[in-house]
């Protein structure tokens, strides 16, 4: 992360978070994904092996009632059909949502995930076999020892199999051991998981305040009294829109810059107001090369 | 401030109407596949793509309106990846695996196949010295659901009758499903195992040929070794090389892990497993091979030394297909 590396056009330094990853398009932008969580990916996976069972159950359903409406040369046909539907479902699932235009299966999709290549190339069909091979290790094996862990009762034999929970159970828990967040499927296969959600354009704040600024006339003073950070909390506010946090923003605002509210008007009206006179103080700063980071930022 | 608007918000207005289009272009791709989109949309899709990368590069310089940079970033990103994903489809993309990919993964495996082999070959040995001298070792070697009755208290004309059952010939079918998708689990299982510093995988495949020593040593005591050879190798060729090489994929990573070399551990690591992974899907469809002859083909042919000659053209198969020099396709 050498500042000397940062391509042409990043001016703004990226917004330090830890789980923030620089990709680098062939354009020269850094896209700056953020990788998912463990709980969004705990979340996903079990989303994922709920579809799985109920897959396999309609599976086993299906085939139960196909095997009893034919014969015994049929039976075999079933029951091929559910070894085969099994086998493509435990091994299958993943890869092949995983090769698809989106890059996640149906779990990671409803928490707006992807995988990724480490590298920032190609996600490789190999890269998805592999990742998801080494979910044997991860999801099934511990899956597998548990029942005999279960019912093993206080023999010699229990505290070997509780061992082996305990040992799988390290594969199970190695993505809250590494700062990528990383599987062990993804760790070998060369992948990540990062966030892709599709977002919807939200109105812009200033839309309408810009009308109602001349109202008000801040001045340049009262609008250099905060910078970035605040400006970021103020959207935040009036995007949530509740009254009781406006009337007290409003307030600590008001007395911060020495400001008279005009008779008439609303807490809400003045906040958008000053929304759009700050955001226009700081973008006109940020034009001149200058971004004030927060309101102890003197520069 | 120019008059009633904000610059970035005029910005917005101006580029808003492109950035919508994209996201339409994206979603209809990403819903059905890249093919539904007509030509015109195909050619506006990296236009859009690359203005919608300039609007970014500058609302992060420029704008403080933090929905929309936010959007932007999302938009981009799932851009990003349909633009510059994969695009080749899907039969060119098998072709490509079956010409090339898997015979020089198989290839590159070369010292771990190796490896593997001679494991699986030793504790063939050890599992057919310890039988052969003490018959009791058997029980503690292959596991009662195993043997099926195929032990050495079990009569001899039994023990050959077993090498001829044809399982009625029906179920066949169901037969050869089970052995496969039995059999591939336990080969990626093995794979994954590689990742635990290759132990699990050694002893796996060493148990494998525990096994196999143990039931040779069994039958060449009542003189039926040549049957039995025939039993096993028609499959078995495909099989047991299916076996060596899954677990040469697994002892890929795991040596990665332990020993990365000049590269930082995670590279090391993400490059063993990309090679391994295409040995690794190659070996799933060996098995899938070596399920059919066992399953159906074993059962169907009941000669001796077809048994055999099927079984060693099965190997000289594999091994031309793997490591014949070729000329280079890529």
């Amino acid at each position: 992360m050498a500042p000397n590396t940062a391509p042409i056009g990043s001016s703004p330094p990226a917004p330090v978070s830890p789980f923030q990853r620089r990709l680098i398009t062939p354009e020269g932008l850094d896209l700056r994904l953020t990788l998912a969580s463990a709980g969004e990916r705990a979340s996903a996976l079990v989303l994922d092996l709920i579809i799985m069972a109920l897959a396999l159950a309609a599976l086993t359903l299906s085939s139960f009632a196909l095997g009893l409406g034919v014969g015994a040369g049929g039976r075999e046909v079933v029951a091929m059909i559910w070894l085969i539907g099994g086998f493509l479902l435990r091994n299958g699932y993943f890869v092949v949502f995983e090769l698809g235009a989106r890059a996640a299966t149906p779990g990671k999709r409803a928490l707006g995930l992807r995988v990724v290549s480490r590298d920032g190339g190609r996600l490789t069909a190999e890269a998805i076999f592999t990742r998801n091979a080494l979910r044997e290790l991860e999801v099934f094996l511990p899956l597998s020892l548990l029942p005999g862990a279960a019912f093993a009762g206080d023999t010699v034999d229990a505290v070997m199999v509780w061992l082996a929970v305990i040992w799988s159970g390290a594969f199970l828990l190695f993505p809250l051991f590494n700062r990528d967040r990383l599987r062990v499927g993804d760790l070998v296969a060369g992948t990540w998981v990062v966030r892709a959600p599709r977002v919807t354009l939200l109105a812009d704040l200033a839309q309408d305040a810009v009308r109602t600024l001349p109202r008000f006339a801040f001045t340049t003073v009262q609008t250099d009294a905060y910078g970035v950070k605040e400006l970021e909390i103020l959207e935040e506010v009036l995007r949530r829109g509740d009254a009781r946090s406006m009337v007290l923003v409003a307030q600590r605002i008001r007395a911060k810059i020495g400001f008279f509210q005009p008779p008439g008007e609303t807490d809400e009206a003045f906040l958008a107001a000053f929304y759009a006179a700050l955001r226009a103080r700081l973008e006109h700063r940020l034009l001149f090369g200058h971004r004030r980071k927060d309101k102890f930022d003197k520069a | 401030m120019s008059g009633l608007e904000l610059r970035s918000h005029r910005f917005r207005l101006e580029r808003e109407a492109d950035w919508r289009r994209l996201e339409a272009l994206l979603g209809k791709a990403e819903r059905r596949r890249a093919t539904a989109l007509s030509e015109d949309e195909l050619i506006a899709l990296p236009l859009l793509y690359r203005a919608a990368v300039s609007s970014l590069s500058v609302a992060r310089a420029t704008s403080l309106d933090s929905a929309l940079i936010t959007y932007l970033e999302g938009l981009v990103t799932r851009a990003y990846f349909f633009v510059y994903g994969a695009r080749t489809r899907l039969r060119e993309r098998l072709a490509h695996f079956f010409r090339v990919d898997w015979p020089s993964a198989v290839r590159s495996l070369w010292r771990e196949t190796a490896v593997s082999g001679l494991i699986l070959l030793a504790a063939t040995l050890v599992g057919y010295i310890l039988v052969s001298r003490d018959a009791d070792w058997y029980g503690s070697i292959m596991p009662g659901e195993m043997t099926q009755g195929r032990d050495p208290t079990a009569s001899t004309a039994f023990l050959k009758a077993v090498l001829y059952d044809a399982h009625g010939k029906t179920g066949l079918s169901g037969f050869a499903a089970f052995l496969f998708t039995h059999n591939a689990q336990i080969a990626i299982f093995a794979f994954a195992l590689g990742f635990a510093f290759c132990v699990p995988t050694a002893l796996l495949v060493a148990q494998n040929g525990l096994g196999l020593g143990a039931l040779l040593a069994l039958y060449a005591s009542r003189g039926l070794g040549w049957p039995l050879g025939g039993w096993l190798v028609i499959h078995g060729a495909t099989e047991l090389f299916a076996t060596v090489l899954a677990g040469a994929a697994g002892f890929r990573i795991g040596w990665a892990v332990m020993f990365p070399g000049s590269r930082s551990r995670l590279e090391a690591v993400a490059a063993a497993g990309r090679g391994a992974g295409a040995a690794m899907a190659g070996v799933v469809i060996m098995l899938i091979f070596a399920g059919i002859l066992e399953g159906i083909g074993r059962q169907l042919i009941q000669v001796d030394v077809v048994r055999w000659l099927i079984g060693g053209a099965t190997l000289c198969v594999w091994l031309g297909y793997f490591y014949l020099p070729r000329r280079a396709l890529d």
